[in-house]
């Protein structure tokens, strides 16, 4: 099928017209139409500052610390440092769940922070997170460390958490690792993986001892998963069955125990670049521990990283690996025997966070749907280097996507299902179109794996089938 | 009711200057308010024959905004000045500038403003170093400010730069310089160099104050000048800067000099004579 280029062009030509001449030229440099021929950095730039006055899907450095990389480490307090809001709305998190006693063993479902007062801004919070660590120290003996977030007004008013987190940390003989995630820095919540990665990389990897003659070459980390609905339990379940011995996964049903001994496995696995590849390199770096990325959303693309994955064992992996592929064909044959018919030919806008907006385009193709646009919120140019290829030629790509442009878009485009986050939910669902939350899999999950995918396509059957959309007219069937 | 603020850079001699006046203000008659917006708290020992010790951000910290009281805070000095120090965290922590609006929103709150006053005085910390102290201009608790320098470049430079921080609000807030306040440091041709400089910047040199130790001896003794020795010629010096105060009517908006217009002005009053003779050597020896 010949792609129409000039047709797409002009259509985000057309959605961008409403900006003034400053606003548009800022903006245009965030669209491409996909050429897999083009390099991947070329389709958009990435990783700047929003403009001001639109409505950015964006987060900031604190989410990406605490909402993402730190908040599902489970055997942690996470102690949000300044006044009650962000810890209060990052509560919670996105539904990374987590085995273990609650209160003794996984910390994840509880939110802790030094609700800031004006005194403690005029006067330095650091007295009282010394007080906060103690007591929660007191309350809580088992959990095995404390991360200490910093909210924007920590930064402002200087207050000198590593000294806290020094001391506490000598006098209660567990780490306390204080993270300068503070909201203004950077441009979006990117920042915040990279600062949470360096405040691992200082205080945990390396960290722990593991008796060797316990270790084996199959011995492996999934980095970048974070158990959203039980993911990571999904995707283990494979790994295992291909005789690798996962070894920690970070940081979804995490334990920091088991990070400190991250550095003793074969091979790094990641999953979501975007948050963790700068812990992957620094393993790669200082330990020689080479990784591997990998997607397990729709069985296409599981395959194609079983096998990428089996490479680099012996045959003994390999013949497992293809034994397990061989055992889920059936099954997943089934399941888009069942689903394909009423996905088929479907089209889907995406946009998402760190590595979405391009891993599940697989898992949509499987289903027969089509991926008409899909956008990042922070990504960088490495991502848009990894985009273009799993995309088809003429798709539509854009950084930072906001709101009115996505609404615009959504309405020329005119999709069958938009998969996103909460803030756009209902506004499509108002809209008439179908929708499904993308970030924390709408209450629903795990996605990955094998058993993710059969969840996957129920769930989009859901959406874009549900007899309710029948009683809502868009406005352009009007 | 007046309000004014006194700024200038560190060490200029601001709490002293400030304290002294009040003290002649308060012989006139007037009934004063003095709010020491400086985290050492040292704006009013001279008033108070010793460093106050209770301070509104020390109330506020121990039992909260809502639960301060006036007599928490306030304490009457010599000829009745009341006096209320906004305090701070220790040096290196926390957020000074926070606390100046912390403390000033408290005050407001106790109806500290309502009172039968001539005067509200605010002696602020050495430069508008963020936001925080620009507060007392920045929301209009003080119209008029009197700006302390020295014939020296730095202090100088400083009064130029709190100039473009009440430029910056003149508009919105009303706030007005009325003068400079010279505290010589017996720098050559200084009293000249600060009116000429005054005028540049579209104001007064409103008294220029000799330097005299009996202003230390007083200040070692806990005490302001006139209540050390009322008759001393010092003395006299401040009386005359209140009632200059008292019956000033020159408030302008300033027009801040550039650095470049700067120089050259201290060029020109500080080492003329000496930059003369040495180019003029330097001319011969070319020619």
């Amino acid at each position: 099928m010949a792609v129409d280029f000039k047709e797409n062009e002009d259509l985000v030509e057309e959605v961008l017209s409403v900006y003034s001449e400053k606003a548009k030229k800022n903006r245009k440099v965030h669209f491409g139409i996909n050429d897999k021929e083009n390099c991947g950095s070329c389709v958009t730039k990435s990783n700047m500052k929003s403009l001001p006055g639109v409505m950015t899907p964006r987060g900031c450095a604190y989410a990406g610390s605490k909402g993402v990389v730190w908040g599902p480490v489970k055997d942690v307090i996470n102690i949000s440092h300044g006044p009650i809001g962000c810890g209060m709305y990052s509560w919670g998190t996105r539904r990374n769940l987590a085995n273990g006693e609650i209160g003794v063993e996984s910390f994840v479902p509880f939110q802790f922070t030094t609700d800031f007062r004006e005194r403690d801004i005029v006067f330095g919070g650091d007295k009282k997170l010394e007080q906060a660590i103690k007591e929660l120290h007191e309350l809580f003996p088992t959990a095995k460390g404390m991360v200490v977030e910093s909210e924007c007004p920590i930064g402002l008013i200087g207050d000198d958490i590593e000294a806290v987190a020094k001391k506490t940390s000598d006098e209660f003989g567990i780490p306390v690792i204080p993270v300068r995630c503070e909201g203004f820095r950077g441009v979006s919540q990117s920042l915040g993986h990279h600062i949470a990665n360096d405040s691992i990389r200082d205080f945990v990897v390396g960290k722990g001892e593991v008796d060797d003659s316990k270790k084996t070459p199959y011995d492996v980390a999934i980095l970048g998963d974070y158990n959203i609905g039980g993911d990571v339990w999904a995707s283990m379940k494979i790994f295992e069955e291909m005789g690798l011995n996962v070894v920690t996964h970070w940081s979804g049903d995490g334990s920091i125990e088991e990070m400190k001994i991250t550095h003793k496995v074969s091979y790094n696995l990641l999953h979501c670049y975007r948050s963790m590849n700068y812990i992957a390199r620094h393993f790669e770096e200082a330990y020689g521990i080479p990784w591997v990325e990998y997607n397990f959303f729709g069985p296409t693309k599981i395959k194609e990283s079983i096998r990428n994955i089996a490479k680099l064992f012996d045959e003994n992996i390999q013949e497992k690996s293809e034994k397990v592929i061989k055992a889920y064909e059936p099954k997943m044959q089934e399941v888009i025997d069942k689903y394909r018919p009423r996905l088929e030919g479907k089209k889907v806008m995406i946009l998402v966070g760190g590595l979405r907006p391009r891993h599940i385009v697989g898992a949509y193709e499987d289903l027969g749907m089509k991926v008409v646009s899909t956008a990042y919120e922070f990504a960088h140019s490495d991502d848009y280097e990894r985009t273009t290829k799993e995309l088809e030629d003429g798709t539509i790509i854009t950084d930072d996507l906001n709101e009115y442009e996505f609404v615009e878009l959504a309405k020329k485009l005119k999709p069958d299902l938009v998969a996103s986050g909460i803030k756009e939910k209902y506004i499509f669902q108002k809209m008439g179109i179908p929708f499904r939350q993308m970030h924390s899999w709408d209450y629903s999950g795990p996605y990955h794996g094998y058993d993710g995918f059969e969840i996957f396509a129920r769930d989009m059957d859901l959406a874009v089938n549900s007899p309710s959309w029948k009683l809502v007219k868009p406005l352009w069937k009007k | 009711m007046r309000q004014v603020a006194i700024y200038g850079k560190g060490g200029i001699g601001k709490s002293t200057t400030t304290q002294n006046s009040l003290a002649a203000l308060a012989e006139l008659g007037k009934k004063v308010m003095l709010v020491g917006c400086d985290p050492k708290s040292d704006s009013t020992r001279l008033l108070l024959g010793g460093k106050c010790q209770e301070t509104v951000l020390n109330s506020v910290r121990e039992v909260g905004q809502e639960n301060v009281t006036e007599e928490d805070v306030f304490r009457i000095g010599f000829g009745g000045i009341r006096c209320v120090e906004s305090g701070g965290p220790e040096p290196g922590v926390g957020c000074a500038g926070r606390g100046i609006i912390t403390s000033i929103t408290t005050l407001e709150q106790l109806g500290s403003y309502e009172r039968e006053l001539d005067y509200v005085f605010y002696d602020v910390l050495g430069d508008v170093v963020c936001g925080g102290f620009a507060m007392p201009i920045r929301e209009g608790y003080a119209k008029e400010i009197y700006i302390v320098c020295s014939g020296e470049l730095m202090a100088l430079y400083a009064a130029n730069n709190i100039c473009k921080g009440v430029l910056k609000f003149a508009n919105s807030g009303g706030v007005r310089v009325g003068g400079l306040i010279c505290n010589s440091r017996n720098v050559d041709n200084e009293r000249e160099m600060v009116a000429e400089f005054a005028k540049k910047l579209g104001t007064q040199m409103i008294q220029f104050i000799p330097r005299d130790n009996i202003v230390q001896r007083a200040e070692i003794k806990k005490q302001t000048v006139i209540e050390y020795d009322k008759d001393c010629s010092q003395a006299d010096v401040y009386r005359q800067l209140a009632r200059n105060i008292e019956d000033n009517d020159m408030f302008i908006i300033p027009k801040p000099m550039t650095m470049q217009d700067l120089e050259d002005h201290m060029m020109r009053f500080g080492f003329m004579e000496e930059y003369e003779r040495t180019t003029s050597k330097k001319n011969l020896a070319t020619a």
